[in-house]
């Protein structure tokens, strides 16, 4: 992968700035005019440049510092954002592809194949929510079909047969609905994939890169470390589907975004995944490349990790992550909610082994 | 002479919502809760489905302790408490699955029954760790697994905590699998979303009641992301045999008969 670029940060694109970061355009909008008056009048005003630019850092840094649940779907579905094919690109070494689930089709929704990862040869899955507007109808948008997730399982088979382990990209909105997934069992297709990747003899990586929508997500999502980036959510729901469901409107799509609880801060608290991984200043959008950096780091470390032990431990430690996942009153005495002891458990299975990079990490190198 | 609607005693007769014939409801009840004139089969709750299935007095009801807590302090526009409470109270039920083991013409199961009664029997940590135990359960006594799904989906009020349970339940299938235990599915009105995507699925035999409601995205959701109306008769226990995920469509009235039968050809 290339050098380090950590402390880059792009420009803002003009038909891509979120509406919180106008504040940000403006001041870009102002560096800009100091330079051309440089470059006009001959006069030096580098410290001026550079006053805002440091400006200009405090103040992304302090704007992503507490975004909103709202402002974060916003963020994890930034146009420019990069999708699996960036990060393929950036640093999975001699990816070689591997289409469709003999079956049915090739969904491009869903994206498999070899590749090395920071040393380690491995399979990669990952949904693809396309780059431009052609890939994009052609994926639809990320959302997969049923041949998509059986694509992704032939593969993991394959990955298991020669031991190799998987590493899950996830970024999607959800599984497609339409009237050919319904047909096609797209409910059997990712509960079979759930069933069996609980049970794959290999170590399986998953991390949501963007966005994580319920189902969808849930049928590239069982593996023994599952992870979110800073930006990035992973939802039961959409803000929207919640919004009209229980609020009856799509207006109160912000309320919604904040009930679930879906940040990668919270889903940390709620011991729902193991890890977060740290994004550049200002968000993934504004340094592809660092993002990939950040993300090939942890995923070496976390395969490192889980070649060591044997795979009939962490196999099992995989099916105690899943199964300690839970919130319920244990006690005849609670007749009603608020009553009664707490069993409130976390994944308490393997927390002690399980490795703290990420957010030691976070504090590293985007300063 | 035809009385007025409002003269009909309530209780006694009501109108059956597929053929809109008066029926007694007393008729009713003896069918199953299926209409007498077309056979359509009302949803049924947990306790009386419970009953229709099992060898009288046989059940034996299991982990009725567990409740459901609130691991996200949820409020839209009233608290996911007070609707829990609401629904608690309605039901006379802790939560939307009851779990237990009983006989079934003779052949001892582990049986787990999803109630729709109970917020669209949805799938929160209490269903989700009792339908785990239930699979767990039946794995260690080395007894044939049925579940009776009906579910609106994950349990938003719950995040990301209901969602997992998909996968707790799959994984715990996974070992059942793996110690050779026989897992029936039997699938009511409705099996959608999130159970739909996980243990509904997964069953060695999937039965389905006629008429019953199963898919994965909501009806309206594909409606509005395809712009086309739906096919009549999409996302029926129909439309899933046709396209090839259901085993057997069962009346209500055989389903005890069907069940002992597989038990008898897979069973142990």
């Amino acid at each position: 992968m290339r050098d380090s670029q950590v402390d880059h940060i792009l420009p803002l694109s003009d038909n891509a700035v979120l509406e919180f970061e106008k504040p940000l355009l403006r001041i870009q909008q102002d560096i800009a005019a100091l330079e051309v008056e440089q470059a006009q009048s001959g006069r030096d005003l580098a410290s001026e440049i550079k006053q805002q630019q440091e400006r200009m850092i405090k103040k992304t840094k302090r704007l992503y510092s507490h975004l909103t649940a709202w402002e974060t779907v916003l963020v994890a579905r930034h146009g420019e954002r990069p999708r699996v094919t960036d990060h393929i690109n950036n640093f999975v070494e001699d990816f070689t592809e591997l289409h469709g689930d003999r079956t049915f089709g090739d969904d491009r929704a869903m994206i498999t194949g070899f590749g090395r990862i920071a040393g380690h040869k491995v399979m990669v899955v990952g949904h693809n929510k396309g780059k431009d507007t052609r890939e994009r109808i052609e994926c639809n948008f990320g959302c997969a079909h049923p041949e998509g997730y059986r694509k992704a399982l032939l593969k993991m088979k394959l990955a298991e047969k020669y031991k190799l382990p998987v590493v899950c990209m996830i970024d999607t909105q959800g599984a497609f609905p339409g009237i050919g997934a319904e047909e096609r069992g797209i409910s059997q297709a990712i509960a079979v994939n759930m069933m069996e990747m609980s049970r794959l003899r290999v170590p399986i990586v998953c991390v949501v890169i963007g966005e994580g929508g319920s189902g969808g997500a849930l049928g590239i999502g069982v593996g023994d470390r599952v992870a979110v980036f800073e930006h990035g959510f992973y939802s039961v729901i959409s803000a929207e589907g919640c919004a009209a469901i229980l609020w009856k409107t799509n207006e109160q799509r912000q309320r919604a975004a904040e009930a679930l609880r879906f940040t990668a801060k919270d889903l940390r608290k709620l011991d729902i995944i193991d890890d977060i991984i740290p994004e550049p200043i200002g968000g993934a959008h504004r340094n592809p490349i660092a993002t990939s950096q950040f993300l090939e780091q942890y995923i070496g470390d976390t395969l490192r990790d889980l070649k060591r032990p044997r795979i009939e431990t962490v196999l099992k430690r995989r099916q105690e992550r899943f199964r300690n996942i839970a919130s319920f009153f244990d006690d005849p005495s609670a007749t009603e909610t608020g009553g009664g002891k707490a069993a409130r458990r976390g994944i308490r299975g393997s927390r002690a082994t399980r490795s703290r990079i990420a957010s030691d990490r976070s504090t590293v190198g985007v300063a | 002479m035809y009385m007025k609607k409002r003269e009909i005693p309530a209780g006694v007769w009501d109108s059956c919502q597929n053929c809109g014939h008066m029926v007694y409801q007393k008729e009713v009840e003896e069918s199953l809760h299926c209409c007498p004139e077309c056979g359509h089969h009302r949803r049924v709750n947990a306790r009386t489905r419970i009953q229709q299935l099992v060898d009288p007095g046989s059940f034996e009801e299991l982990y009725a302790d567990l409740a459901p807590t609130d691991p996200l302090k949820f409020k839209d526009r009233v608290t996911y408490k007070d609707r829990l409470k609401d629904a608690q109270r309605k039901t006379g039920e802790k939560d939307a699955v009851i779990v237990g083991k009983a006989f079934i013409r003779g052949r001892s199961v582990v049986l787990a029954v999803m109630n729709s009664e109970f917020i669209m029997a949805s799938m929160g940590s209490v269903a989700g760790e009792k339908i785990t135990r239930a699979i767990e359960r039946a794995t260690e006594d080395d007894l044939p697994l049925a579940i009776v799904t009906a579910s609106g989906g994950a349990r938003m009020q719950e995040g990301m905590v209901s969602l997992m349970q998909m996968a707790k339940t799959s994984a715990a299938l996974a070992k059942f699998d793996d110690a050779g235990g026989l897992y029936i599915v039997v699938a009511t009105d409705p099996t959608t979303a999130g159970v739909a995507a996980s243990f509904a699925s997964l069953g060695d035999v999937i039965l389905a009641e006629p008429g019953a409601m199963m898919g994965f995205a909501g009806p309206r959701v594909i409606a509005n992301t395809i712009k086309q109306e739906l096919p009549d008769g999409f996302q029926t226990a129909e439309f899933m045999l046709k396209h090839g995920f259901v085993d057997r469509i069962v009346n209500r009235r055989d389903l005890r008969r069907e069940i002992a039968r597989l038990i008898d050809y897979c069973g142990k």
